[in-house]
């Protein structure tokens, strides 16, 4: 089982990773070992994989550094679900693989700490009040993420999603 | 039907008319790498796209600016291995000291009116200031870039900021782009452009200030028309123009008459009040810098706040330059004198202390008032400091009094 861990508005990417802890400051260092290292000390000391972060609005505001999307890859999250992302988050986690979802409708199905299981197939995850449905990713968008992303994608095919 | 500038920029790019909402291929004119991420740009080319040469080196610029010069041996080690890369590449490299990216790239004038300027860095929106379509990206999207020289991007709809009005004495552009978040919130403009109108007589130095802040506001592209001095000192493309028929996402209306200085409080760009409302709140170090404003006009402004006066001992002012040529301009005419006579501390130009790495990292429970465009928990340092952004002039009155002061009331 998976463990939903519960944010709230403007989580802004300074808290993912400070940027004291980016692997430039500390090179050989795994930056999955900063994760929310200071802004939840709970997540980062026992956040699971598969684990689900669902969050409410604008969710990674604030700095292009992919080292955050990174450290919740490192640290094998599940799937990240949120009302909304800030622009350039959304872009890395895909870019990353990572399943993310837009899914303000979702979001008020999940309490901290929720016990869950995810079915990235299916789109859907089953609490234990219920299934709740994910909207389902933009193409281009599930064409990267079941590549791995947008480095093995781009390797693979010698072009973008949807370049002729 | 009409265009806006992002979307005549795009056009041109992509080789046909585009709408927002599209998808396009374009290859952008720059794309910058500096130090903090260059060498994770260089992996990722390397080992997971499998190229070991850029696809364009005349593409690329590199800086060195984040932690500059290095604190450790492992930040050391990163810049020659960006050192190394642009001299096996033959990319051209800003090295330590020479200023902050995003400064640098318009003096140099390597960012011009109608390019697509891609950064590996989010405040790459400041290259607006002089009407690029400026954007930050990942390391994994810029290491695409430096491999096949293209990428996508989504044709932002765009919202028209219509400025009236002129600033009042102790008002400034920071004031303006503060009151913006205040009135738009740090997600206001999610996957926009910000298209900033009436602003004709805006000096470049008050416009990067506002285009850096366009990514508090969500925003993909902050971008000011390159009308006045930016039409004077950079080549316009005549195909560039604000076009009566362009279609507006929607307009936001601000009026700089009667605006106050504003102040945003720890820990939320957008949370922002008049400065009455926060005014004698105390604070212990001041920071003057980042590309949002530590350039000449806003040390000219601190130093004409506290010329002839002392930085209280409660307090230390620290200041950043964002340029050598800035700083070199402010130590010409006596600015730096006066700042330095009033007790500043200068350190080598660049970040700074702006991402709390290094030259005046804030311990627990500092708090600091702040040029910059950041005040997010913990960014300057120690979970527990707090952050308040404002003006150069804000911060100078501040660190005489050592409580947050309105120049006005000196
Ligand atoms: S000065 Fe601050 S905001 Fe600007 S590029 Fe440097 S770290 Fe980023």
């Amino acid at each position: 089982m998976a463990r939903v861990w519960k944010f709230g508005s403007d989580v802004d990417t300074d808290q993912m990773v400070p940027g004291r802890y980016a692997p430039y400051m500390r090179p050989g260092e795994d930056v999955g070992t900063a994760a929310f290292i200071e802004a939840r000390p709970d997540f980062n000391q026992s956040a699971q994989p598969g684990d689900l972060i669902v969050a409410e609005d604008n969710f990674g505001c604030g700095s292009s550094r992919e080292y955050a999307p990174l450290a919740l890859k490192r640290r094998q999250v599940g799937a990240i679900i949120a009302r909304s992302f800030a622009r350039i988050f959304y872009r890395n986690a895909i870019n990353l693989g990572i399943p993310i979802f837009t899914a303000p409708e979702a979001v008020d199905a999940f309490q901290e700490g929720d016990e869950v299981t995810l079915d990235l197939e299916k789109g859907e995850v089953s609490t234990s009040k219920g299934i709740v449905a994910l909207p389902p990713l933009p193409g281009f968008a599930r064409e990267i993420i079941d590549a791995g992303g947008i480095a093995p994608y781009v390797r693979e095919h010698g072009k973008f999603p949807g370049e002729g | 039907m009409g265009q806006t500038l992002s979307e005549q920029i795009l056009s041109r790019a992509a080789g046909k008319a585009v709408q927002p909402g599209e998808l396009v291929i374009v290859e952008p004119d720059v794309v910058m790498g500096h130090d903090s991420l260059t060498p994770s740009i260089i992996q990722i080319m390397k080992d997971e796209l499998g190229k070991e040469r850029v696809h364009n080196p005349d593409q690329i610029v590199l800086t060195n600016d984040h932690v500059s010069p290095p604190s450790t041996v492992g930040v050391a080690n990163n810049q020659n291995i960006s050192r190394r890369f642009a001299r096996e590449q033959g990319i051209r490299m800003f090295e330590v000291g020479r200023g902050i990216c995003h400064q640098v790239l318009v003096e140099e004038q390597v960012a011009r009116p109608g390019y697509i300027v891609l950064g590996s860095d989010s405040h790459s929106t400041t290259y607006g200031a002089v009407g690029a379509f400026g954007s930050g990206m990942g390391s994994t999207d810029i290491a695409l870039i430096w491999a096949t020289g293209r990428t996508w991007l989504r044709v932002p709809e765009t919202i028209k900021v219509q400025v009236s009005g002129s600033f009042g004495p102790g008002v400034t552009p920071k004031d303006l782009a503060l009151k913006l978040e205040r009135d738009m919130t740090i997600a206001g403009a999610t996957y926009a452009a910000v298209e900033y109108h009436g602003l004709e007589w805006l000096p470049l130095n008050g416009r990067q200030t506002l285009s850096s802040m366009a990514v508090e506001l969500g925003a993909k592209v902050g971008i000011v028309p390159p009308s006045g001095e930016v039409a004077e000192r950079f080549p316009v493309p005549d195909w560039l123009y604000v076009d009566p028929d362009a279609h507006y996402a929607r307009m936001v209306e601000v009026d700089l008459d009667g605006l106050v200085p504003q102040v945003a409080l720890p820990h939320a760009v957008d949370n922002v009040v008049d400065i009455s409302d926060i005014a004698g709140t105390p604070v212990n170090v001041i920071f003057l810098g980042t590309c949002t404003n530590g350039r000449y006009e806003d040390m000219r402004a601190a130093a004409d706040v506290l010329d002839g006066k002392q930085v209280t001992s409660d307090v230390r002012l620290i200041v950043t330059p964002a340029s050598s040529r800035e700083m070199h301009r402010a130590a010409t005419d006596g600015t730096l004198a006066t700042l330095l006579e009033a007790g500043a501390v200068l350190t080598t130009p660049g970040c700074g202390m702006c991402m709390g790495r290094h030259l005046g990292t804030l311990g627990d429970d500092d708090v600091c008032l702040s040029t910059g465009n950041r005040n997010f928990k913990g960014r300057m340092g120690a979970p527990t400091s707090s952050i308040y952004l404002a003006s150069p002039s804000v911060a100078a009155a501040t660190a005489i009094t050592g409580r947050i002061t309105d120049p006005r009331d000196l």
